[in-house]
């Protein structure tokens, strides 16, 4: 009862929490250029405007178009519900083990993908094609990540990680740094964030996912940002969950203990927000066809991580 | 469940002899399609009852063949299993050729062999002595490459039906001597002798290789799968639904049953050699559909992938089986089995939706197609399922067998010896590299055919299909939700079939059918149906609420192009285009080239851009054997030319040599 209890909370706190990291983050750099930036709830006021302006949907548009921002709302949404934020023992947890969690982004890719071809012009094809490209090379490093992960902990299902990360004699580990920095790298491509990509632009020419999405206006669009903030929180939470379990409550705990994971989590977002931040205001982003290397470098650091782990236990 | 197996086949034998009194008639039309169907239906849920109700495996012999030698059979549940994958297969493909068929301009081509070519699956499968298997192998072979055939008013029909007879032919050949090597201990043929001899680890290697080479040219193993993305393609439609979603998965039986029945003992290594073999097999495959422009060709060239896919699994099942781990064995081997009763629901799928494409439009290549998914709205839907359950997306069921052997490659590093460990981490990159290539692939595919705008008058022109052909569709598409959702369906009954094989099932039976929760991964679960039922319910929920508390207003107007008057279709980003970036990223690999003419400022030439790929085994592997067998057949052909005296020269050298030889070994 307390598991379906906490799942329930655990799904209204990650889709409240999306819109305000995403404001955070976006303060957080406006402070660091030196402007004075937008209130960090001002995301809540862009999606209530958008949710309550009329849609304009391309002429030739199909259900598909229609049909994909909710679809890929409600795959994020679930997704983001299944990481143990501020408990572990959510009632859907065995829902999904974290590669069942990629998948499921994958899958609201595809969708997203498709709607950027469904209207048949050059802007939604250029991003397809090349979110596409991105996702196909960040996979395999995400995979080693995991890979990695599950020869630590023993296991891919996420509560147990993060069991075994807070309990176990885990150490400090050169491996594990590699994984986390493999994973921070991946989490850049899969959000579209500098280096790999700008949230920020308007050039057409410079957008991937944003060309993507080009279409989209209206309460379409709304679903479609609010599932980027979503995934946003997707990621932070994977990695606090993974590599900073910390002051998160187990299952059958008290209410207090939850409460002290409430505000760890929220705690590891700041932090999470603020180094995101000063990242992207450090370095510029990169072209497109040099991403291919920032995610073999990626990708490097995953073998890396798991040759050093088999090397540390004597192979 | 043999013998109503062994009487239903005798009609199907029959059926295409009997058409040849009236090949054009309707008669022969529905008497091949509808009864193939219906007999194929029979059998599969023959095999089906077997696979659930009976453990003990059932032989029968049948006085054909040479007269000391009585042809056996035997069903058992690997046999069981391939017949259920081979007749479900063969029951969708018949259905549909119930409307495809009519379309054929040659149909007296393609009747005959159409059963035939069923029959002999179905017998490959039964066959219980060497003699029996590779005569059924080389009819359903022959009978394959008649129906490729039916299509040789086609100009590259005849090439690539040259080439299938040769790879079919070697294919053969190496199991034959695979079969020589297995039977070399007590001389018997039969598989009940041959699984009781004890092989020498020469000979056992030796076996093993020639099996898996034979098994594996046939169901399109890198580098031998150059002639598979020729050949599948050029056949009608639902027989290219037949040879790749089916005829595949009867050389991987030939594969199972030769490396871990026949053989028994596959060493760790070997294992090891497999699964890299599958995983590269796995990215070329899909990193070549991914530049392909002929839609079949592409499904060609995604079958080479999955068969990559399942073979990993069958590896990594030999590497745990060897090392005692028969738990895990067990997982990956249920993976590998999921995954080829996967593929062949998803790969039929697709392969008749591409028949239907075709059918409406003329044309395969994805540069003439677009905009179909208002065209042919049903096609499109069952399309974009296959698509995704190809692409391993979840809830479709592509994802439960990716899922399966995900979980196995990650119990790799309990692997005792090192360098299975290392290939284990390498497998788990290139198999998450060939799903996300995957994903690309079939965005690519399904975007540029039915979304978009018409790129020709043909597509823009298209009308949807007629009724048989488009259930059929509708149906595999519920399968591939349905085996999704709930895979326990099939899981269940390939659990004694693990068994049988491994030691070890991959679920147990008693386990919920919410969530799976296989034990060799330890904790690890997927629920496919809480998937769906929360996306669909969080999906309708968000919309009424939208709907109803926001804004429900939509208005159509012109895309935005930048400011330019509503783009054209040339405009829109094309199957070339799409695959730009990662043929760039994997330049080296699919050995692209891209040339750009530019003319000098001034002058009014248009400037022209040509990009190319090429599949690397053609250089590295068919041209110089062809070269080489060239080079040899010209020079022993000299020998046909030479004088009476060097001819008795020549004899009375080769008397002088055998004599010497006696003498040397008396």
């Amino acid at each position: 009862m307390t598991g379906v209890l906490t799942q329930l909370l655990q799904m209204m706190l990650v889709l409240g929490a999306a819109p305000l990291l995403t404001g955070v983050v976006r303060l957080a750099k406006a402070r660091l250029v030196g402007r004075r930036g937008p209130s960090p709830i001002q995301p809540y006021r862009d999606l209530l405007r958008l949710l309550r302006k009329e849609a304009v949907v391309a002429e030739n548009a199909s259900w598909l178009f229609r049909v994909t921002p909710y679809m890929v709302f409600a795959a994020l949404w679930l997704a983001a519900s299944l990481v143990p934020t501020f408990t572990t023992g959510l009632a859907l947890e065995p829902t999904a083990d974290l590669i069942a969690l990629v998948a499921l982004l994958a899958s609201a890719r595809f969708m997203t993908a498709l709607a950027g071809l469904d209207v048949g012009t050059s802007f939604g094809g250029i991003g397809s094609s090349r979110d596409m490209m991105i996702a196909s090379l960040a996979e395999p490093a995400m995979l080693l990540v995991i890979f990695t992960v599950s020869i630590v902990a023993g296991s891919t299902a996420l509560a147990e990680v993060a069991h075994h990360m807070r309990e176990a004699e885990v150490g400090l580990r050169v491996s594990l740094a590699m994984a986390l920095v493999a994973l921070i790298m991946v989490a850049l491509a899969e959000n579209a964030r500098i280096p790999v990509d700008n949230p920020a632009t308007h050039l057409e020419l410079t957008m991937v996912h944003e060309a993507m999405v080009l279409e989209y206006s209206g309460r379409h669009l709304a679903l479609i940002e609010a599932a980027g903030m979503l995934k946003l929180l997707f990621f932070l939470s994977l990695i606090a969950c993974i590599f900073a379990p910390w002051g998160m409550a187990g299952p059958g705990e008290p209410p207090a203990a939850a409460a002290v994971g409430l505000l760890a989590w929220g705690g590891k977002l700041l932090l999470g927000a603020g180094a995101l931040a000063l990242l992207e205001t450090s370095i510029a982003k990169m072209r497109v066809f040099r991403v291919s290397e920032f995610l073999a470098g990626a990708l490097l650091l995953g073998v890396l991580a798991v040759i050093f782990l088999y090397v540390s236990r004597g192979l | 469940m043999l013998i109503p197996i062994l009487i239903a086949l005798v009609p199907l034998l029959a059926l295409g002899p009997a058409t040849l009194i009236a090949p054009r008639s309707a008669a022969a039309h529905w008497g091949v399609y509808a009864g193939t169907a219906a007999l194929s239906g029979l059998i599969a849920a023959a095999a089906l009852s077997h696979l659930l109700l009976e453990s003990s495996p059932q032989h029968a012999g049948l006085p054909i063949g040479l007269p000391w030698l009585t042809a056996r059979f035997r069903l058992d549940s690997l046999s069981a299993f391939f017949l259920l994958v081979v007749n479900g297969g063969a029951a969708a493909a018949a259905a549909y050729g119930i409307g495809y068929g009519r379309h054929e301009r040659e149909p007296e081509r393609v009747l005959p062999a159409f059963p035939l070519f069923i029959a002999a699956m179905n017998l490959t499968l039964l066959a219980d002595d060497a003699f029996s298997f590779l005569v059924s192998w080389e009819t359903m072979s022959l009978t394959s490459w008649v129906l490729v055939l039916a299509t040789h008013r086609e100009p590259d029909t005849l090439r690539a039906a040259q080439l299938y007879l040769i790879m079919a032919s070697g294919g053969t050949l190496l199991l034959l001597l695979a079969f020589g090597v297995l039977a070399q201990v007590t001389g018997g043929y039969d598989f009940d002798s041959i699984r009781t001899s004890a092989l020498t680890p020469g000979a056992a290697a030796l076996a093993l290789a020639l099996g898996f080479l034979g098994t594996g040219s046939k169901a399109g193993l890198v580098p031998l799968h150059a002639w598979l993305p020729l050949a599948h393609p050029a056949a009608p439609s639902h027989v290219s639904a037949l040879m790749s979603g089916v005829m595949t998965k009867v050389a991987l039986y030939g594969m199972v049953r030769i490396l871990f029945d026949l053989v028994g003992e596959v060493p760790w290594w070997w294992g090891g050699i497999m699964m890299a073999l599958g995983g590269a097999t796995a990215v070329i495959g899909v990193l070549f559909a991914t530049m392909e422009q002929d839609l079949k060709r592409l499904l060609a060239y995604s079958t080479v992938e999955n068969i990559g896919i399942v073979v990993t699994g069958l590896g990594l099942a030999a590497a745990f089986r060897d090392n005692g781990m028969n738990e895990i064995a067990g997982l990956a081997f249920a993976a590998a089995l999921l995954h080829i009763l996967n593929h062949a629901v998803f790969k039929s799928l697709l392969f008749l939706g591409a028949g239907a494409v075709a059918t409406a439009t003329g044309t395969r290549d994805l540069g003439r197609l677009g905009g179909l998914i208002g065209r042919m709205p049903q096609t499109a839907f069952a399309m974009l399922v296959g698509a995704g359950a190809i692409a391993a997306l979840p809830p479709l069921n592509g994802f439960v067998s990716e899922w399966l052997l995900f979980q196995a490659v990650l119990k790799g590093p309990l692997l005792p010896q090192w360098e299975l460990k290392i290939a284990a981490a390498v497998v788990a990159a290139l198999l998450a590299l060939a799903a996300a290539l995957a994903a690309s692939c079939f965005v690519r595919a399904f975007g540029i055919a039915f979304l978009g705008r018409p790129r020709s008058p043909e597509a823009a022109a298209a009308v949807e299909v007629e009724p048989a052909m488009r259930w059929t569709l509708l149906a595999l598409a519920a399968l591939c939700l349905l085996l999704g959702v709930l895979p326990m369906l099939a899981l269940t009954p390939m659990g004694r079939l693990g068994e049988a094989v491994i030691g070890a099932a991959a679920v147990r039976t008693d386990s919920s059918w919410l969530w799976l929760t296989p034990p060799a991964a330890g904790g690890n679960s997927y629920g496919g149906v809480i998937v769906l039922a929360v996306i669909a319910g969080f999906g309708v929920l968000t919309r009424i609420g939208i709907h109803n508390l926001a804004s429900r207003r939509l208005r159509r107007a012109a895309p935005w192009a930048c400011g330019f008057d509503a783009p054209v279709a040339p405009a829109q980003y094309s199957a070339s285009s799409f695959a730009q970036p990662l043929r760039r990223v994997f330049a080296s690999l699919v050995r692209a080239e891209e040339r750009v003419e530019m003319p000098e400022p001034g002058d009014l030439r248009a400037a022209r851009f040509a990009s190319s790929w090429r599949d690397a085994s053609w250089d590295l592997l068919y041209q110089p054997v062809g070269a080489a067998v060239g080079w040899l057949s010209l020079t022993l052909n000299q020998l046909q030319f030479l004088t009476i005296r060097k001819y008795l020269s020549l004899m009375f050298a080769a008397l002088v040599g055998l004599l010497f030889l006696v003498a040397v070994t008396q």
